[in-house]
């Protein structure tokens, strides 16, 4: 047990280190959710209509934060497929350290980069005009929910990851996977908006009851069993995608 | 790098397994992928502190061979104990023991040498300030000391090649794995990796290395098993396949394709067996090195022939598998896409 632990520090470690040097994974985790909160406050703001919300910004920040920290897993998707291609799963595999701590050492990165966006996005949120109407603990609530959140789709990724064969390929299906449930759900526009056949795909998916959740957590929404049923979620998505990534990491490591 | 590995004693380590218990030992091994059957049914013992050298063309199976052999495949049927352990029931135990650098350098691009290397020693369970200075040490052993703290994606070819080597050796395995450890290197670095290998050898490590190249087998092998189409054709010290294989091979080339019938008759007498004529090439297998060059060129003056090119060289993997399967390597790849 102490090896897994070690071996997956050691490896969430080099996962960390590896980050600032890709120019283009560094934009991602920062200047791009900048710019997706600033595009759509300063685009959309004025055209959506929020019942019960004085400022879209109240509105969009629990939800716009949700989606980023949903694809805070790509950098696994991509590092994984990456690590298959250049043979350096075979040096791992060959090494007599505990076998699933390639894949927890990868996750648990994103844990750390998670936590960097999610100040970054609380940050640029406060400066244009975002405000809490919450209590500390319930503002912390609501960064360990995204958290949790965010751990549970490393593993869906990890599992993208694994599935294609390339790092390219990573991108897209992830990219295609995840997209527009983030859109069909209650992160940028009321669910009653919708057209009825995707109000009932927002009311079952995951980020809706997240999205609620963070809503209920940080800007005072009613909250129901948003908050309980957020964990649950994540914590489903986790206890599906994990052995499933695990099993996968097995296979496609001894081709 | 080609300073003599330090501190590497891995002998010690043999005697946890009885001392005369082979370092690996292979038996029946098959491993199929669909209908190709790269390892079909393999057997090998290499004796502690020796060097094996499987030697095969591409797609014979050395690969493979080496990802069984090192826990990264399992296979189909047979059974594989390196350093007095099972590869599928010690495998963990087993990569305790052992350093691979693979055919293709697995390195991480976007670390520097120096932290790949500390990477690896601490996943083989060693303390960060431990790994950091094995790591150093391993980067000062292959020349590596100016690049350390550059991210291996400015490295060269051969200077990732020998970062890949120098992480297989982080732990100071007591056996180790190359697989076509010269392909892709200079001459100067390939030498040096040879010295390396000496090297590890003088201090008691078990290597098993593949190679297409039948000289680095000659220099750096005690045995040799040659494998095609994923069997062993023939084992053997190196002089016992050369004497199999023949000696020298001398190539004429003459000025007039018409003469090579007297060509034939003026050469025959130093070799044992009838010279080969293709066009107007000459093949013979000399019986002696020595004068061998300046014993033709009088033999094809008093003939009265003309040369255009005269050439001595030792045989090649192609004259191996000529002499053992009857054809050569180009052959055995044509019938396998058939
Ligand atoms: N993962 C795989 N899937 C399918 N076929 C494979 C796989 N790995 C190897 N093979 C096949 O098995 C045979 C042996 O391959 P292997 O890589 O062991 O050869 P090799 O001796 O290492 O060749 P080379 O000198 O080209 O490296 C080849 O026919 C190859 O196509
Ligand atoms: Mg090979």
């Amino acid at each position: 047990m102490s090896r897994l632990i070690n071996d997956t520090l050691v490896v969430a470690e080099r996962n960390l280190i590896r980050l600032p040097r890709s120019p283009d994974l560094l934009l991602a985790v920062t200047v791009q959710p900048v710019m997706f909160v600033l595009l759509f406050v300063y685009v959309f703001g004025g055209a959506i209509n929020t019942p019960g919300y004085d400022d879209y910004k109240d509105f969009l920040l629990p939800g716009i934060v949700v989606q980023n920290i949903a694809f805070g897993g790509f950098l696994t998707a991509l590092g994984l497929a990456e690590d298959m291609n250049k043979g350096l799963v075979d040096r791992f595999r060959s090494l007599p350290m505990a076998r699933p701590a390639v894949l927890a050492g990868r996750t648990a990165a994103d844990i750390v980069t998670n936590l960097f966006s999610i100040i970054v996005l609380l940050t640029t949120g406060l400066i244009i005009g975002f405000s809490f109407d919450a209590s500390v603990v319930e503002i912390l609530g609501g960064v360990l929910l995204l958290l949790v959140f965010g751990y549970a789709f490393s593993w869906v990724f990890a599992l993208i990851g694994l599935l294609v064969s390339s790092p390219e390929a990573a991108n897209s299906v992830g990219f295609i996977a995840v997209f527009p449930l983030t859109f069909i759900s209650s992160a940028f526009v009321p669910v009653e908006s919708m057209p009825s056949a995707l109000q009932t795909v927002a009311e079952v998916n995951p980020f809706t009851v997240t999205v609620d959740a963070m809503r209920a957590l940080w800007v005072g929404a009613p909250a129901g069993d948003a908050v309980w049923g957020a964990f649950a979620w994540s914590s489903v998505i986790f206890a599906v995608a994990a052995p499933l990534a695990v099993a996968r990491y097995r296979r496609a490591a001894s081709r | 790098m080609a300073t003599p590995i330090t501190a590497s004693d891995p002998g010690h380590r043999e005697s946890r397994a009885a001392s005369s218990e082979p370092a690996i030992s292979v038996s029946g091994l098959v491993k199929s992928f669909g209908d190709v059957r790269a390892l079909d049914g393999i057997d090998f013992e290499v004796t502690p502190g020796t060097v094996l050298g499987l030697l095969g063309p591409n797609g014979a199976g050395k690969t493979t061979a080496v990802r069984v052999l090192t826990t990264l495949l399992r296979a189909d049927a047979g059974s594989v104990r390196v350093a007095g352990l099972d590869a599928v029931r010690d495998a963990t135990e087993l990569r305790s023991q052992i350093g691979l650098a693979g055919q293709y350098a697995a390195v991480d691009e976007n670390l520097t040498g120096h932290e790949n290397l500390t990477m690896v020693g601490r996943l083989y369970g060693m303390r960060r300030r431990e790994a950091k200075a094995r790591g150093r040490e391993l980067l000062g052993e292959f020349d590596l000391l100016e690049a350390a703290d550059r991210p291996a994606s400015t490295y060269s070819g051969g200077m990732r090649r020998r970062l890949d080597l120098a992480a297989a050796l982080v732990a100071k395995p007591a056996v180790l794995f190359l697989d076509e450890p010269t392909t892709g290197l200079d001459p100067r670095s390939r030498l040096d990796l040879w010295a390396t290998v000496e090297a590890l050898v003088a201090v008691g490590t078990t290597v098993l290395l593949t190679t297409q190249y039948l000289d680095e087998a000659d220099r750096l092998a005690d045995r040799i098993a040659v494998i095609d189409r994923g069997r062993v054709i023939a084992a053997g010290s190196p002089d016992e396949l050369k004497a199999r294989v023949g000696g020298e091979r001398l190539e004429v080339t003459l000025a007039d394709g018409g003469a090579s019938e007297a060509a034939i008759a003026a050469l025959a007498q130093m070799s044992d067996e009838p010279p080969v004529a293709a066009g107007a090439t000459i093949r013979l297998t000399v019986r002696r090195r020595g004068g061998a060059l300046m014993d033709a060129v009088k033999r094809l003056g008093e003939a009265g022939l003309e040369v255009e090119d005269l050439e001595l060289r030792r045989p090649t993997l192609d004259d191996v598998f000529l002499t053992l399967t009857g054809h050569a390597v180009e052959e055995v790849e044509k019938e396998q896409d058939a």
